[in-house]
């Protein structure tokens, strides 16, 4: 399954999973520290993937995130089945959040989840269909 | 040293050793193997916490440390104990006592580590007020984790305080006491620190962003208690009045720095797989609203440390009451040590250590050795049993593909071929 100039990693997210949040994002923070990358690169990246991971979690109905990574870059996809994105410029303005009053109180819904995501990330692409779900892209140089 | 060869304190005896896997399993940085039946340590991995001290049932595991044999040619003589050190006797001990007996071991003068600890806490207050530094500040007290951010976490380097340890301060304000005291020059003094723990050994041997320390050499606590006992013993009883007692004595318990401080917003974590917890969310930047993390890697702070004698819950309680019975300390004018701060002498300069972790390995090689690594680990049973004398099945998986290891090390596979 792996390519041969490259690794890929595969996780899976559960809507609502809090006792394995942010798991994933620990696991690919040590690959990355392995394969000797700038420190400064780990942590942008570290960081998109714990938010996308956090948003898997509380927003969407769960769904799953592709890594590629080669010797140019690192890309992230990040796929959910729903609920989708009403307003996608809302969702990307620093402090707005959907999140409930219930998610809030366990500190996450700061709404700087996405907004992060882009300035952590050098390329970004989101689609995203109310009612059908989202397809989201970040690509990190190395 | 001239260069850095990952020094490290902690040693085995490996005669007690019985290679019953305890310390490996317990070791945050995955840097024990057991092998023919012996615990090593791989050096670079070794980061001094202690915690193999803390864990070996048969005491094996120690901290190598030096020799008060190593100063007699100097011609002034500090001792500087840790601060733990004012939990580590019945409360009827007078402080004085206690230092006179440090300096019936062989010293002119002792210095309290204390003095240092609450001007730093004054430091970090002002630093954290004035100075536009990253969020959270991270405190520079526990030379272990220091260690730790810097072979883990090297991208958190600049969040660490820019401010010495207290034991560094604790050495260059002896140093500057006794030259005019005595009226020698600096190298004349020696300058050795009582320690409760072996990451302060390296310190001092391979320092971080230093090229020297004010520090000639280290001694464990647990090597001088016999002595000091004795010498305590040997004080007739008096009513006299004790030394000045510091507040700083606090910074021996676990957020005790924090609380000198005066911080409000701040995480005292203890522990060294706690301290990794939190650096995991400092990482994510999930702590950016916080302004100080007191983090130690021994529970209970300072009077944990593996050096100490007394249980460290006994010591925590002796140091609150010693606080208790202060007396109102005088008081110290924090532009003076910001002063100091400026002149550079408690200053402590992190960006030398950013230099060091930029050396790696070709990306190539690293990929290919990570898609080995998960190849093998797919063959392995997954149990992290430690029977190969690893840690983990990834952990004998990496071992494997550097060359320090055969599949045949894993029990489980053999045995199940041998069916």
């Amino acid at each position: 399954m792996e390519k041969q100039n490259g690794v890929n990693l595969h996780f899976k997210i559960e809507q609502n999973d809090f006792d394995r949040a942010g798991e994933a994002s620990s696991q690919f923070k040590s690959m990355l520290r392995k394969l000797g990358l700038d420190a400064k690169l780990i942590r942008r990246a570290a960081i998109a993937m714990y938010e996308a991971e956090i948003n898997l979690t509380i927003h969407a109905l769960g769904g799953n995130i592709d890594i590629s990574i080669t010797k140019d870059r690192i890309k992230m996809q990040i796929i959910d089945k729903g609920p989708g994105i009403k307003d996608l410029e809302l969702a990307m303005q620093e402090g707005y959040s959907t999140a409930s009053n219930a998610v809030r109180e366990m500190g996450f819904g700061a709404g700087m989840g996405l907004p992060n995501m882009k300035k952590c990330s050098d390329e970004f692409e989101i689609e995203s269909e109310y009612g059908k779900g989202t397809n989201l892209t970040m690509i990190f140089s190395i | 040293m001239d260069e850095r060869k990952h020094y490290h304190s902690v040693v085995l005896d490996s005669e007690k050793c019985t290679g019953c896997t305890n310390c490996m399993q317990r070791c945050p940085m995955e840097a024990i193997r057991v092998r023919n039946g012996k615990a090593i340590i791989i050096k670079e991995r070794c980061i001094d916490c202690g915690e193999c001290i803390v864990v070996c049932p048969y005491h094996a595991q120690g901290a190598s440390t030096d020799n008060i044999e190593e100063i007699k040619d100097y011609k002034v003589k500090i001792a500087i104990p840790a601060v733990s050190l004012h939990g580590q006797f019945s409360r009827n001990i007078k402080r004085k006592n206690i230092f006179e007996a440090i300096k019936e071991l062989g010293f002119d003068m002792v210095y309290d580590e204390a003095i240092a600890c609450r001007l730093s806490s004054i430091a970090i207050k002002k630093l954290i007020q004035e100075k536009k530094l990253p969020k959270p500040v991270i405190g520079s007290a526990c030379a272990a984790v220091l260690r730790l951010i810097k072979d883990k976490y090297p991208m958190l380097l600049d969040h660490i305080i820019p401010l010495e340890s207290p034991m560094e301060i604790a050495a260059r304000l002896a140093r500057l006491e006794a030259m005019k005291k005595y009226n020698v020059l600096d190298e004349d003094i020696s300058v050795t620190y009582i320690a409760s723990c072996p990451a302060r050994v390296t310190s001092v041997h391979e320092p971080m962003g230093l090229e020297k320390s004010a520090i000639t050499n280290v001694i464990s606590f647990k090597k001088l208690y016999g002595d000091l006992l004795k010498n305590i013993k040997g004080h007739k009883s008096d009513e006299s009045e004790d030394v000045d007692k510091n507040c700083g004595i606090q910074w021996a318990t676990i957020g005790g720095q924090s609380k000198l401080s005066g911080l409000m917003n701040y995480i005292a974590v203890d522990g060294i797989n706690n301290v990794i917890k939190v650096l995991d969310q400092i990482e994510v930047g999930t702590l950016d609203n916080v302004d100080y993390i007191e983090a130690m890697a021994c529970i209970g702070g300072c009077v944990g440390g593996p050096l100490n004698i007394e249980n460290s819950f006994v010591a925590e309680n002796r140091i609150r009451n010693l606080l208790e019975k202060m007396p109102v300390q005088p008081k110290i004018d924090s532009k003076k040590i910001m002063d100091l701060y400026d002149s550079g002498l408690i200053t402590w300069d992190v960006g030398k250590e950013w230099e060091d972790n930029s050396k790696k390995e070709e990306f190539g090689i690293m990929i290919e050795r990570l898609q080995k690594t998960e190849e093998i680990l797919k063959k392995l049973p997954g149990l992290n049993c430690g029977s190969c004398g690893a840690p983990s099945c990834k952990a004998l998986a990496e071992d494997i593909v550097n060359g320090h290891a055969s599949i045949k090390d894993c029990l489980i596979l053999e045995k199940g071929d041998k069916k």
